[in-house]
């Protein structure tokens, strides 16, 4: 070993195995088992960054996730920003830095994969402590379905930081075994590294599993980095622990500054001196066994200095017998140092005086302020909180039915005692899900007083901040949270400035929003807000706590829905085809469609012209699968439908086809589409691409809740169908080519009507409809047939130069024939008589679905917005769907009253210009004015029109 | 993420469900003798209160069927779900609500 503060025969790192890594520019070297804190200080270092307001030097202050200094940026093998060196395993290679509070993201995409499990359980225990290992040891071997989760490598929790005997062995010795004996149960999961980061309703409960993080460079490509564990459990035990807090003193920020516990912890569990001369500053008696194993170890300890007048004897005599000096009574008032800790100045303490100042020299002050139970996520699973005095902490008040705290993450806190109610918690959890949870003998514990015992003793004294010896106490120096660099001073700005909750002051002051949650400063702010307003901390409580526990990687919360899986993508059997001949793709909610076919060299403009000029003066045909269509059979579909669509469908004959709108019980349009007669009881219905499933199951809702006497089935056929319209004024040439059986005649095949015919070989449905004012057919095949019949029809229209076009094209046929797009053309408060289609609403009907509110005053007034036709008097300006449209060339100060605005704008062929529908107040009655449309700081004269500009005679649709 | 025990399907994570609002706002029986005003506070107005509220639901992502619920508004439990057919209460709730309630509270 050459790590300088290293010492033998304390820690579970591997000492035969050396790791090289690399901080802040120089290489140091640490063993397996090392995070890259204790690495650090293993190597002296104890400067990690500068704070990121007042640039003071960090050190690190705990050895878990509570540190809210330590921050580092991993620069290699793959850059990673805000990562705690104490949660950072040490691996061959690892390249960091420290951070001022805020990192870096990697410019590269993430090679990782990130992955999600689901799982679920009768028991989850939340950290493998000696309260999580007793309670999933009962659990398990009354034989319950449990998981065990762990945010470190190795278990035993807390066991790992300490010198405790069970059974006479290390304690760490009885953590193996237990984990030993749960893998062989066939129910138990233990998941190592790993973190439980959210406790959301119903047993749900988030972890973070890092799987290979700890390999560095050489984690295998094939294995997920991290996965996010969703559990479901019946049942939950947080065994979380508890968390050391600091005492607020002048210049608590010093590198070399450090949690009692957490030194102890970097002794025991990684064989690492935090210091050489070591002076301990406590509260409580928690301090005292770190106090006298670091002085056992080799740390001089200069004193312990203890807040409380009276100190359990068994304390005094230890420390008499080591020769440390106990200051009873006295606190730690300040430091000096540059850079790093050099002199602690102790004063007597009493009722709130401070006596005369002595310095004391040292390169390690060590803080217990006491212990903070870690009820995060107690709390996020709505449990309540009480405060405890005696502890100076937030509790559980109470169990909740699925939800229960075990060991110190309940106030309990000796060895013995978290025993105990681990396993207690176990059987309580699986009597409340009817199970019987088995006696399990627990390790002996060493009974109190001896030597080197866990706290038990005197009552802890309860101190938030040390008075300042500075002139006017007003904490200018006394840091709170240390990651966001805010003072004593800053929490009482924010009370001076009449803040009264906690939740005020957190947002005040920024305390307790870093990467750490406030672990180590929220209990000591809400201490400093109830002294300072002179209010009980019981009353004044907490802030309130939110997933996630731990900072998780949006990657790792993404897992596998990225890039292609990022959200599933409907393609129709044609997809190939059209991605074949260079097709641009439109996203119609998850479906992909053709947006146009670009020729060599085409601009869209370009190729949306031709593909128009096609359809309109030779053949073209589209893709048009993606049409929502719903089949409905039953004695009574005719009933349904004439309930639910404004005109009458029960009367349509076998072999006919109907256009039809649905509306909302307000009379606004929800959906529109073609409505065919398979058979007498048998009827299939188109819906807009985007609203498929919205209209199946609105349809759905009045069969079941409204008239569940129906007898109707509706069943979803979108996708069984491919679905090509052939449309233009040859398209009655090509479709007699490739089906000679079918009479293509007007009269034999009229307008709105359909037939069974045999198309290129196969068995279709043709139906005689058209969403462009041409001559149009939509030729129906299983989908399975979909390119062998796209490819017939296009070899049959090749001597017409049939052309294939995309969704642009289809807008800017359908749109010069004013066919509304329902969701593009309305919004929700558009009326089938706005858009202009008073005629497809049944005057014979005594009701349907929105009749009722077509007759309401609001639905009456004549200056409701209308669909019209807009022409810029500039044939060349493309008006901006979505543009807003007022009455005068200038624009009035504001409020500027708005007329209506654009819904569909484009360039046609057929017009040789520009045009737009939009929806228009009083828009019919202003047919021939002219409007204007505000347009990059000018206004766009346009003229008012009725909307449909193509065709108004409506003499193409029979060819 | 709630569980909704759909009573056909059994518990099921909350994204699988649509909510319907208020249950027991029947079609009425002949909206033409309703004035604007009546036939307003059918199509527009539901209650909205503090405890527990009869819903609809439909579990769309998985058997498409609607259902009734009774729902505490301040806690989300599901006190009970009801086979909208013969609106019985299909399972019983163990009732968390007043504990959560008291939880919400204290942590408020």
């Amino acid at each position: 070993m050459n790590n300088p503060f290293r010492v033998r025969g304390h820690g579970h790192v591997d000492p035969d195995t050396t790791l090289s890594f690399t901080f802040d520019g120089r290489t140091y070297t640490g063993h397996p088992g090392d995070t890259l804190a204790s690495a650090l200080l293993a190597n002296g270092v104890h400067h990690v960054a500068d704070s990121i307001k007042y640039g003071r030097p960090r050190g690190v202050l705990a050895a878990g996730a509570e540190e809210p200094n330590a921050l580092v940026q991993i620069e290699a093998p793959f850059p990673e920003p805000m990562l705690t060196a104490t949660t950072v395993e040490l691996y061959e290679g690892l390249v960091a830095r420290g951070l001022s509070g805020q990192g870096r993201l990697s410019d590269r995409p993430d090679p990782a994969r990130y992955d999600t499990l689901h799982a679920h359980c009768d028991l989850l225990v939340v950290g493998a402590g000696p309260a999580g290992l007793a309670a999933t040891l009962t659990a398990a071997r009354s034989g319950a379905r449990v998981i065990l989760v762990d945010e470190l490598p190795q278990p035993g929790g807390s066991l790992l930081g300490s010198q405790e005997l069970l059974d006479g062995a290390p304690a760490t010795t009885w953590a193996g075994d237990v984990i030993a004996e749960l893998g062989t149960c066939a129910d138990v999961q233990v998941l190592r590294r790993t973190t439980a980061f959210g406790h959301y309703d119903d047993g749900l409960v988030l972890a973070l599993e890092k799987r290979t993080d700890h390999l560095g460079a050489a984690a295998p490509a094939h294995v997920s980095r991290q996965r996010i564990w969703r559990i479901r459990a019946r049942q939950v035990v947080h065994a979380t622990g508890a968390h050391e807090r600091p005492v607020a003193f002048d210049d608590n920020d010093r590198p070399g500054i450090m949690l009692a516990g957490s030194a102890r912890t970097y002794l025991n569990r990684f064989g690492v001196l935090p210091g050489r001369r070591g002076v301990v500053f406590t509260t409580n008696d928690s301090a005292y066994p770190a106090a006298l194993e670091l002085a056992e170890a080799g740390v001089r300890i200069a004193a312990v200095v203890d807040a409380r007048e009276e100190v359990p004897e068994h304390w005094r005599t230890a420390c008499e017998e080591r020769g440390i000096d106990l200051r009873a009574g006295h606190v730690v008032t300040g430091t000096s140092g540059t850079g790093r800790v050099s002199r602690a100045h102790v004063a007597a303490f009493a009722q709130g005086r401070l006596g005369d100042r002595r310095g004391v020299d040292c390169d390690l002050l060590l803080v217990s302020g006491g212990w903070n139970p870690a009820v995060a996520l107690f709390s996020q699973a709505r449990g309540a909180l009480r405060y405890d005095a005696e502890a100076g902490a937030f509790v559980p008040a109470q169990p909740l039915d699925t939800v229960r705290t075990a060991g110190s993450a309940g106030g309990t806190f000796t060895l013995s005692g978290c025993l105990a109610d681990g396993a207690d918690a176990a059987r309580r959890a699986l009597a409340a899900i009817g199970g019987t949870g088995r006696a399990v003998s627990l390790p002996a514990t060493v009974p109190l007083p001896a030597t080197v015992p866990l706290s038990d003793g005197a009552p802890a004294q309860v101190l938030w901040r040390v008075p300042s010896p500075r002139d006017g106490q007003d904490g200018t120096h006394q840091f709170v949270d240390l990651q966001r660099d805010a003072l004593v001073s800053d929490v009482l700005r924010a009370t001076g400035a009449g803040l009264r909750s906690v939740e005020h002051v957190k947002r005040y002051t920024t305390i307790g929003t870093a990467h750490d949650q406030g672990r180590t400063s929220g209990v000591m702010t809400s201490g400093i807000v109830a002294e300072a307003l002179g209010v009980d901390i019981a009353d004044l409580g907490t802030t309130r706590f939110r997933p996630p526990v731990v900072p998780v990687a949006f990657a790792a919360l993404a897992g596998r829905n990225r890039g292609e899986l990022f959200d599933p993508v409907r393609v129709t059997a044609l997809h190939p085809w059209h991605v074949e001949h260079g097709a641009l793709f439109e996203n119609v909610g998850q479906w992909k469609r053709p947006w146009y076919y670009p020729g060599a060299g085409e601009t869209m403009e370009e190729a949306v012209l031709r593909e128009s000029r096609a359809a309109r003066t030779g053949v073209a045909l589209m893709d048009g699968s993606t049409l929502g269509k719903i089949d409905v059979q039953g004695p009574d579909a005719g009933v349904l439908l004439d309930r639910l669509y404004t005109n009458v469908m029960s009367t349509l004959e076998v072999g006919r086809i109907r256009y039809g709108v649905m509306c909302g019980v307000d009379g606004m349009v929800v959906d529109d589409g073609t409505v065919i007669r398979v058979a007498e009881q048998e009827f299939l219905l188109t819906t807009t691409t985007g609203n498929a499933a919205k209209v199946l199951e609105w349809m759905e809702e009045w069969l079941q809740t409204e008239w569940p006497g129906l007898r109707v089935h509706l069943t979803s056929v979108t996708e069984h169908w491919a679905t090509i319209p052939l449309v233009g004024p040859r398209s009655r040439d090509v479709l007699a080519l490739v089906a000679p059986g079918l009479d293509v005649g007007n009269d034999a095949f009229p307008f709105m009507s359909w037939r069974d015919a045999t198309v290129a070989g196969v068995a279709a449905r043709v139906c005689r409809i058209s969403f462009s004012g041409e001559l149009a057919y939509e030729i129906n095949v299983p989908a399975w047939y979909g390119i062998g019949v796209w490819e017939a029809l296009l070899a049959a229209g090749d001597a017409f130069g049939i052309t294939p076009y995309g969704t642009e094209t289809m807008h800017v046929l359908r749109a010069e024939k004013a066919y509304p797009v329902i969701g593009q053309d309305t919004d929700g408060t558009v009326t089938p008589q706005d858009l202009g289609m008073s005629w497809v609403v049944s005057g014979k009907k005594p009701d349907f679905v929105g009749k009722r509110s077509f007759t309401r005053a609001e639905n009456r007034r004549d200056d409701r917005k209308r669909l019209v036709g807009l022409l810029p008097a500039d044939e060349r300006v493309l008006l901006p769907e979505g543009a807003q449209i007022i009455a005068t060339s200038g624009i009035p100060e504001p409020p500027v009253p708005m007329l209506g605005h654009v819904t569909s704008s484009y360039r046609s062929a057929a017009l040789g210009r520009t045009f737009a529908l939009a929806l228009v107040r009083s828009g019919t009655e202003r047919i021939g004015d002219t409007l204007y449309v505000p347009l990059d700081g000018r206004t766009v004269p346009v003229t008012v029109t009725d909307p449909v500009l193509f065709d108004q005679e409506g003499t193409r649709r029979d060819g | 993420m709630q569980l909704i025990a759909c009573p056909w399907c059994g518990k099921r994570e909350e994204t699988e469900f649509h909510y319907g609002g208020q249950a027991h706002v029947a079609y009425p029986e002949d909206p033409y003798a309703l004035d604007d005003e009546q036939w307003a506070q059918y199509v527009f107005f539901r209650d909205n209160p503090r405890g527990p509220f009869t819903e609809r639901w439909v579990h769309a992502a998985g058997c498409r069927r609607w259902f009734n619920a009774l729902r505490d508004t301040v806690t989300h439990e599901f006190l009970a779900v009801h086979d909208s057919r013969t609106d019985q209460p299909a399972t019983a709730s163990t009732a968390l609500a007043s504990q959560r309630r008291k939880g919400q509270e204290a942590g408020r």
